[in-house]
């Protein structure tokens, strides 16, 4: 089994595009958005969900004014400055460390459990797919993207299929590292601007921590040759395979508002630079042994 | 008056927008912070003379060995599973505390001793009058929110500070924006951008706050934003056609406002606008 993820630091370097392009290219395969903040692979899959379940995750503080005898112990030790001088707790602060719930002397604090957000089991024209949708302006996200990994891996297994391609978040932090851990290998979509090669640079170090193959593509690689070298420059200093150039091209967007991938759009040279692309992914993903 | 720029989809234009007003308003005393740690660029801009810089840590607990009896208090109150209590000998998982305190209050031997996890750094500069500080999350760490919090905390005393605010919805971004006067989201008039900008809409309500929208490269896509504005009611402040010319400034790390001559009357306007439009809010409020 071989999951590819698709991660790029900078965000909107067009990792949904590529990932959709790929699903349009590879029968036998399970597709994972990982990106639980701001999921946008579904758009283009327009997935039927099969299954939808809830994602509990974490503890909020409530407390009960009956019971509540405002000594202000709970305030003192809330380190999240969660709790207001009137005793209230502001869900967005409260961090679910459950400190005031232990301490509070009146046992006035209760601690539910909180409801962060949905998964689902959908199917696609392009096979099955495990999304998620985070709450706004919910925690936690790490531990949904674990959860989305883990089942689009056992919908693989059921299913005997060898391969999970998984549509990855931007940045470094928490939700990037649930996503690449354990990754046969992670592609790195850059874009050819000062922000993609500074970004690029943060992110292969982050996949270097975890140990995961790299392999490099350049979007929009047309628009800034100076900085395709930099990338290249960057990639051959860190043995970083680049797999494929992408030129600009608005294709990618007519094809995103008809809610299509571009392989489906027509002929057009992002729909030939992602065929390549795919071809040198694959050849990179065999090389790997797992 | 502090000004938030978010997004909820990445890469619509967020440090453009902020690195360009900021420095459009040469005439007033501003501050511009970084707040994306995860992938701060504002820098790459703005190429401001760094003057400091400081490391953030995070408190971690510590055990002392000698003084521990092994109860197990600590384990069972830490919600995080940072702590595993061991018949021999005590675990602790730095990486995954929150800094809490709950250890270091529940421990009945004061066991429990002040170790750091570092988090990151926080940088201050400054570019002619305008004051820049970031923070750049160390790679590897997983939490943002602390080291964000650290960065908009320097953000006072000055007449408009400017938040370049991290992607996405959640607890990051809600880190960056919130205590702020001023939602300014920037988006495209795509599936993506607007599945994302109505996140982003509902992030910046839950906490109550005024918002206008920016469509960047409006004439790639269809009219759904404008469509989704007016269901809504809210503002379309300012639209920005695709130039390539604008992309090929931006991508070799050069300020619009210096270059291409009508950035800097859009970006004043834009900044009139807002006032204006803040303005509206609290009087409707």
């Amino acid at each position: 089994m071989k999951e590819l993820v698709v991660i790029s630091g900078k965000g909107g370097t067009g990792k949904t595009s590529i990932v959709g392009a790929f699903a349009a290219l590879t029968a036998g395969k399970v597709l994972c958005d990982a990106d639980v903040d701001a999921a946008n692979l579904h758009l283009l899959m327009r997935p039927r969900i099969r299954e939808r379940h809830d994602f509990r995750s974490g503890h909020k503080a409530v407390i009960d004014e009956q019971r509540c005898i405002q000594c202000g112990d709970c305030l003192e030790r809330c380190r999240f400055d969660a709790i207001s001088a009137s005793f209230s707790v502001d869900p967005l602060s409260c961090e679910g460390c459950g400190v005031c719930v232990h301490f509070c002397p009146t046992g006035a604090i209760d601690f539910p459990e909180s409801l962060c957000g949905e998964w689902y089991s959908s199917n696609s024209r392009f096979g099955p797919l495990i999304h998620a949708r985070l709450g706004i302006a919910e925690e936690n996200s790490g531990k949904l993207v674990t959860l989305v990994r883990k089942q689009a891996r056992s919908l693989a297994e059921n299913l005997s299929v060898d391969l999970i391609l998984t549509d990855g978040p931007p940045g470094t932090g928490c939700p990037v590292i649930a996503s690449i851990g354990g990754a046969s290998a992670v592609l790195i979509v850059s874009e050819p601007t000062v922000s993609g090669v500074h970004d690029l640079e943060r992110v292969g170090n982050l996949a270097e921590c975890f140990g995961v193959p790299v392999m490099v593509c350049v979007n929009k690689a047309d628009l800034y040759w100076d900085a395709v070298k930099e990338i290249e420059r960057l990639c051959q200093a860190r043995g970083y395979p680049i797999v494929g150039r992408i030129p600009f091209d608005p294709a990618f967007t007519r094809s995103q508002v008809e809610g299509m991938t571009i392989i489906e759009y027509g002929d057009v040279p992002g729909k030939a630079a992602l065929e390549e692309l795919w071809e040198k992914v694959r050849l990179q993903l065999d090389r790997i042994n797992q | 008056m502090i000004i938030s720029i978010a997004s909820g989809k990445g890469g619509t234009g967020k440090t453009t927008v902020a690195a360009n007003l900021a420095v459009a308003l040469k005439d007033l005393d501003v501050q511009l912070l970084d707040c994306d740690v995860e992938e701060p660029n504002a820098h790459l801009f703005l190429k401001p003379d760094m003057c400091s810089g400081s490391e953030v840590f995070a408190e971690v607990p510590e055990i002392d060995e000698n003084r521990c009896s092994h109860c197990g208090k600590c384990q069972e109150l830490c919600m995080f599973n940072a702590i595993a209590v061991l018949p021999q000998a005590v675990l602790t998982f730095k990486e995954l505390c929150h800094s809490c305190g709950g250890c270091f209050m529940v421990c009945p031997e004061n066991a429990v001793m002040a170790g750091r996890r570092l988090l990151g750094k926080v940088e201050k500069g400054t570019r002619g009058n305008l004051h820049f500080t970031h923070g750049v999350l160390r790679v590897g760490e997983a939490m943002a929110p602390p080291l964000i919090r650290k960065v908009r905390a320097t953000g006072n005393g000055h007449q408009v500070v400017i938040v370049d605010a991290p992607p996405g919805t959640s607890c990051p971004v809600i880190a960056a924006i919130r205590g702020s006067d001023y939602v300014l989201l920037v988006t495209e008039p795509t599936p993506f951008g607007l599945n994302d900008l109505e996140l982003a809409v509902g992030a910046a309500r839950c906490l109550r706050l005024p918002v206008g929208i920016v469509i960047n490269r409006s004439d790639l896509g269809d009219r759904r934003i404008h469509d989704f504005a007016r269901k809504e009611n809210l503002p379309v402040l300012l639209e920005i056609p695709f130039d390539r010319h604008v992309a090929e400034v931006y991508a070799r790390g050069d300020l619009l406002v210096e270059v291409v001559p009508q950035w800097h009357a859009m970006m004043r306007s834009l900044f009139e606008k807002i006032v204006s439009n803040l303005r509206e809010w609290k009087q409707s409020q």
